[in-house]
């Protein structure tokens, strides 16, 4: 595939003359690594897609057999899978929302220069650097019943925000979006710090108000910068697993890779759970797409 | 902002940082608590109402190294005497350490943070060393299809692990891979490569084209003008991927909670399942935690000028 493709070099190159020549360089730069991607992703993706249309269990020696499309018959009509996406859409809309309005609002905030801004702006990023596992972790101890510091410092008495079935999607999403405002803030702040200032200066000469400011200028010129933080963020909380799965055991917060997770190592339905695995990857794959584009847009301006 | 500020616009200004004062504080706190968490009495980690202030100790730490019994009768007084200081502060909670013979026996926690070491600068040096060339390769060199091949290479990372561990998981239990630290490396050198490919082609696409050619009209091979060139300009950039990827790698959780168990774990999977039943020793806990936190946190601020760079790969720059 790749060979094929990297055919019409410069001729005039100067250095074709000496040592290896360009082609041979590009080539041994470039396949390593388009092999490498190929055997450790491609590859496997092919080898589940293939289970998928079998009944294969990997914790059991019996042969499997063919069932053509008999998973993804059984899971599209699954209402516990339903009840699945269900939830990670409420999830992905809360933990995103939130991430979007604290992360663009802090940004606004910082976007002026004070004693100390570097610092600060670095602080505030600190919680998406962490690993999301222990992040998960130690947010248990935050919002411990009886004498967590969450509870007490709003009176909240017992309540158990993890164990309640009614909270605890919300509460991972609380915990979410303290981890990824950080993100979306970094983003609205290098999109903020690239509006002309000579239009702020216009505006202020002609006594617009903070608000007129605010949705004919600030807003329009950001917009691009914001999109692509909400379609990666939207992406990757569709994709959440490890904050959730290490926080709480609450069906209502099963989402659905920690349902494919169960699936696959828990109850060994391996090859129902290669056909769920499709499922989520052909929905991320079309966001990932989406990402992209818009990303290649901004790059260009 | 204009020269000339009205009254309101400076009270403005004033409101809004004092905003973002209060907004860092809020950010914080739950890192100080599990800072702080690690560095409290046993008593005070779960105290009602949570103590903010208090004489720190380093018990915990001890706690997290070595492996403990707890004691059914209090310690011999000479035995105690004779103790280092450290064990002390063990027998003052009612346990002892574990020895062989003269020697303490360690904790599980040592050993899955080599581990984490381990796989993460290994598979660091592998996705960074291949990208680099990739990246030159694509920044450099006309090639068909570029754009489809970036792309296919940028999807590979937003694979969701769990959908690749899955097959992974059969292969490696085939060739007998599963719980060993070469196939989580190899795991993590495939997640990492396409975003040091990415991070890599923007860190090339800045350096200037006419330093290699002037090189080549001074007789250098391309090799050579890559290496003697090239690499030195890239290497700020070559840092700064190698920051990301090992913190990626450091903080990986899905794939090390499928594809280890025992021997090759790391520390993300480790540290939850300390919890256990019962009331879990939180200041144990914290403590692994903070050790494990610890270098993201110095990174972070090694890395504070290609953050963005970094989450966007490389695509939006300051």
């Amino acid at each position: 595939m790749a060979s094929v493709a990297l055919t019409n070099l410069d001729p005039a190159s100067r250095a074709a003359a000496r040592g290896w020549s360009d082609l041979t360089i590009r080539n041994l730069f470039i396949i390593p690594t388009l092999v490498f991607l190929i055997v450790f992703n491609i590859f496997p993706l092919i080898y589940s897609l293939g289970y998928s249309f079998t009944n294969f269990a990997a914790n059991r020696s019996e042969p499997w057999q063919f069932v053509g499309l008999q998973n993804y018959r059984e899971l599209l009509s699954d209402d516990h899978i339903w009840s699945n996406f269900v939830i990670t859409a409420k999830y992905v809309i809360v933990s995103v929302a939130g991430q979007m309005v604290v992360g663009f609002g802090l940004a606004l905030l910082l976007n002026r220069s004070f004693p100390m801004k570097g610092l600060i702006t670095t602080l505030l990023l600190l919680p998406m650097m962490m690993s999301a596992a222990v992040v998960g972790l130690f947010w248990q101890l935050l919002y411990s019943p009886s004498w967590g510091p969450i509870n007490y410092v709003f009176g909240l008495g017992d309540f158990a925000w993890l164990s309640n079935p009614d909270s605890a999607l919300y509460a991972v999403a609380i915990t979410d979006i303290w981890m990824w405002s950080p993100f979306v803030m970094l983003l609205s702040l290098a999109g903020l710090s690239a509006v002309p200032q000579h239009l702020y200066e216009a505006a202020a000469i002609d006594r617009a108000g903070w608000w007129y400011t605010f949705t004919r200028i600030t807003l329009p010129l950001v917009s691009p910068i914001l999109l692509i933080a909400l379609i990666f963020r939207t992406m990757e909380a569709f994709k959440t697993f490890d904050i959730a799965y290490t926080m709480t055991t609450q069906p209502t917060a099963e989402l659905i890779a920690i349902r494919l997770y169960k699936q696959a190592f828990q109850q060994w339905d391996t090859g129902k759970s290669c056909a769920l695995a499709y499922i989520v990857l052909i929905m991320v794959l079309a966001i990932t797409n989406l990402y992209v584009k818009y990303l290649n847009k901004v790059k260009e301006r | 902002m204009a020269a000339v500020r009205t009254s309101s616009e400076v009270a403005f200004n004033r409101a809004a940082i004092a905003a973002v004062l209060v907004a860092t504080l809020i950010f914080l706190a739950p890192i100080y608590w599990i800072a702080s968490t690690a560095f409290k009495p046993k008593e005070l980690a779960v105290s009602v109402p949570p103590t903010v202030l208090f004489q720190p100790e380093v018990t915990p730490f001890i706690r997290l190294f070595t492996k403990r019994v707890q004691m059914q009768k209090p310690v011999d007084p000479q035995v105690y005497e004779a103790a280092p200081w450290w064990e002390k502060r063990i027998y003052d909670g009612g346990e002892r350490v574990l020895k062989v013979g003269k020697d303490v026996q360690l904790s599980q926690y040592p050993d899955r943070f080599m581990n984490s070491l381990i796989v993460a600068v290994i598979s660091t040096v592998l996705a960074v060393g291949m990208g680099t060339f990739t990246a030159y390769g694509f920044s450099r060199f006309k090639i068909a299809g570029e754009a489809d091949l970036l792309f296919f290479i940028l999807s590979t990372r937003m694979l969701p692990p769990v959908v690749v561990a899955i097959p992974m998981f059969l292969m490696y239990r085939m060739v007998g891979l599963n719980d060993s630290h070469i196939g989580l490396i190899i795991l993590y050198v495939a997640f990492n490569l396409s975003f040091s490919v990415w991070l890599m082609k923007g860190f090339m696409d800045e350096i200037p084209k006419e330093y290699e050619e002037a090189a080549l009209v001074d007789g250098y091979t391309r090799m050579q003008a890559f290496f003697k060139i090239v690499l030195p300009e890239a290497a700020t950039g070559i840092a700064a991927t190698a920051v990301f990827c090992f913190i990626t790698a450091w903080n990986e959780y899905a794939f090390a909670l499928i594809m280890t168990n025992r021997r090759a774990q790391t520390a993300p999977p480790f540290i939850p399942s300390q919890i256990g039943s019962g009331l879990p020793d939180w200041t144990t806990i914290a403590a692994g935690t903070f050790l494990f936190l610890l270098p993201v946190a110095i990174f972070t601020f090694l890395l504070r000028n290609h953050l963005l760079r970094g989450v966007t790969f490389g695509a939006i720059r300051k």
